[in-house]
């Protein structure tokens, strides 16, 4: 099948353009890597409602704090590791504890970082960001759920953290797609194995469920970019069903998606589970998609690990 | 510029004395709190409430967004915001006493969304100027007058953050925003100049391309001219003012002590500390 794929980056800058224009109270914030995220764009079109505070993330975010306090609504974007790891006592104390209507748009989260390595490869960002009350975290598969994320945030009253992959991703959604805050998203039917995921890999576990479905294995695959409030529903009615969930995520085992399915499931349905991620140890330079092999996050990887499991 | 007349200066005089006695009394009720940095800064928070700000109670007034904002950034001086915020009419002084006590509106750190009148939530020192510019920068953007006013601790400034906020606030030309130092040079483990040494403050600021005055953070002219001339200062620069206080003023026992910083004081001192203080509150 021919795949087209798009820079969720990229839309993401096109998007915060577009709702610049509609809502003055829009304003967008940096940390000098307004190239990377994107936020160029809203720069170049709105200077006078973006600052970039200069390589200062701590600054960055309780800077949004005080902007969104007298009614402006900030996107504030760097890159996940300084994000969610320099500035989260900040995220903490200063945006959340009094739900301050910040919304932060992470890029270069996970393995997928690629060349530059362990030091900006945020393995743990998912982690921090969901153990803080009120915040609400959102992990987009492609550029249009991406897109719809972004407006989401603009509409909700209250912090919100969204990871935005670094990679081109291949188109999942089209315009007919309608993110829903509050649902999990189910692509493809099964009953063998659950297997829940979102972001980057979401697309490596559906072209995985392919290789599974050749080796009769039916495999139900469910897309959750909303890790928190999480839709234990959609996944305990999936695991019902099943009786063996595998989560995959590009991120920590500890933490993030993996940890927030099994808290789910434990507490109320204890289900088998396999967390699929990075095992607890730093990442290393490479290409992304060397990376997302070497870490056992490609489809082939994954239809291994996951016939294994369910064995 | 006209100075506070003599019937001003005494009638501040005596509201503060007042101010310090609750401050006690509800750290003394606690039996926690912060009475030396609550006592340092307490002349200035009361000439900024009294004086200098455009204090806006009531949510329905149409000049609510006209209000100025005044950010507790050394948040552990709970105790003077709020006995200052009573006597300004947030709410009624009777409730000074449920001070850190469970359910109370008035938490051991400043808390936004518990009590109408504190803009921000603080307590975790090295936020409250980078909030301050963030207000500044959005006011500006709405072409509101008001002023932003942020008062830090002298410890506090060791955090880096601070520093981060005081390089933008630079860069973005805030002269809409106004910050003090409550330079009491004392920190809990001792003298701010030999833990980390800080020395003229206002040369780091100036250095930061700051507006920067000193005073005497205890003498109500001098806070009340040099926050009127920073309000009127349209130099595109950002004002500091260095207050030179006393880590806990006005109780002979507690003044220049750093043992005092969180500590309350027990039913004898308290009672000590009262009739310093003129009275039994």
């Amino acid at each position: 099948m021919e795949r087209t794929f798009k820079s969720p980056r990229a839309e993401y800058g096109k998007t915060l353009v577009a709702l610049g224009q509609k809502n003055k109270n829009i304003v967008v914030m940096d940390a000098d890597l307004s190239c990377s995220t994107q936020t160029k764009m809203f720069a170049k079109e709105f200077p006078d409602r973006f600052f970039n505070v200069g390589i200062a993330e701590q600054d960055l975010m309780t800077t949004a704090a005080g902007l969104s306090t007298v009614g402006k609504i900030p996107f504030v974007s760097t890159f996940a590791m300084f994000a969610s790891g320099r500035a989260w006592e900040q995220i903490r104390n200063s945006i959340c504890y009094s739900k301050l209507n910040v919304k932060i748009c992470a890029t270069h989260g996970g393995i997928t970082v690629g060349e530059d390595g362990a030091s900006h490869q945020a393995l743990e960002d998912i982690s921090l960001m969901r153990s803080i009350p009120n915040m609400t975290v959102i992990i987009p598969a492609d550029s249009e759920e991406t897109k719809q994320a972004i407006e989401f945030a603009a509409e909700y009253d209250g912090p919100v953290y969204i990871r935005i992959a670094r990679t081109e991703l291949a188109d999942i959604f089209d315009t007919s797609y309608k993110f829903n805050i509050k649902k999990a998203v189910k692509l493809k039917e099964g009953k063998d194995v659950t297997i829940i995921s979102n972001g980057d890999t979401l697309v490596e576990v559906l072209d995985c469920a392919k290789i599974l479905s050749d080796k009769g294995i039916n495999a139900e695959v469910i897309h959750l970019p909303v890790v928190k409030p999480i839709d234990k529903e959609t996944v305990l009615e999936s695991a019902k069903k099943t009786k063996r969930v595998v989560t995959v995520e590009n991120h920590s085992v500890i933490g993030g998606l993996g940890s927030a399915v099994s808290e789910v499931l434990s507490e109320n349905q204890p289900t088998l589970l396999k967390r699929i991620g990075i095992n607890d140890e730093f990442g290393q330079s490479g290409k992304a998609k060397e990376l997302l092999e070497f870490y056992g996050l490609t489809a082939g990887k994954l239809s291994e690990t996951i016939t294994e499991f369910i064995k | 510029m006209q100075g506070l007349s003599e019937s001003e200066i005494n009638s501040l005089t005596q509201s503060s004395k007042k101010l310090r006695r609750e401050i006690l009394t509800m750290i003394h009720s606690a039996k926690s709190g912060h009475p030396g940095g609550s006592l340092s800064c307490i002349d200035i928070l009361n000439v900024l409430y009294s004086k200098c700000m455009r204090v806006v109670v009531d949510k329905t007034d149409k000049n609510y967004d006209k209000r100025d904002r005044f950010i507790l950034s050394k948040g552990h001086a709970s105790a003077a915001l709020y006995s200052v915020m009573a006597q300004a009419g947030f709410f009624d002084e009777k409730e000074l006493m449920t001070f850190r006590q469970l359910g109370s509106r008035l938490q051991g750190h400043p808390c936004a969304h518990k009590l109408d009148g504190v803009e921000v939530s603080t307590g975790s020192l090295g936020q409250g100027l980078s909030m301050g510019v963030g207000m500044a920068l959005g006011l500006r953007l709405d072409n509101n007058d008001a002023k932003v006013f942020v008062l830090m601790g002298d410890g506090e400034i060791e955090e880096g953050s601070v520093w981060e906020a005081v390089m933008n606030a630079n860069a973005k030309k805030l002269d809409n925003l106004i910050a003090f130092v409550d330079r009491n040079k004392l920190q809990i483990d001792g003298s701010t100049e030999d833990i980390k040494e800080i020395g003229s403050a206002a040369e780091k600021f100036r250095a930061f391309g700051w507006n920067a005055f000193e005073i005497n953070g205890h003498d109500f002219n001098e806070i009340y001219l040099t926050t009127e001339i920073a309000k009127q200062l349209k130099n595109h620069k950002p004002t500091v003012i260095i207050a030179n206080t006393i880590k806990g003023k006005g109780v002979s026992f507690m003044e220049n002590q750093a043992g005092w910083h969180g500590k309350a004081p027990n039913d004898e001192q308290l009672a000590q500390a009262l009739t310093e203080l003129g009275g039994q509150n």
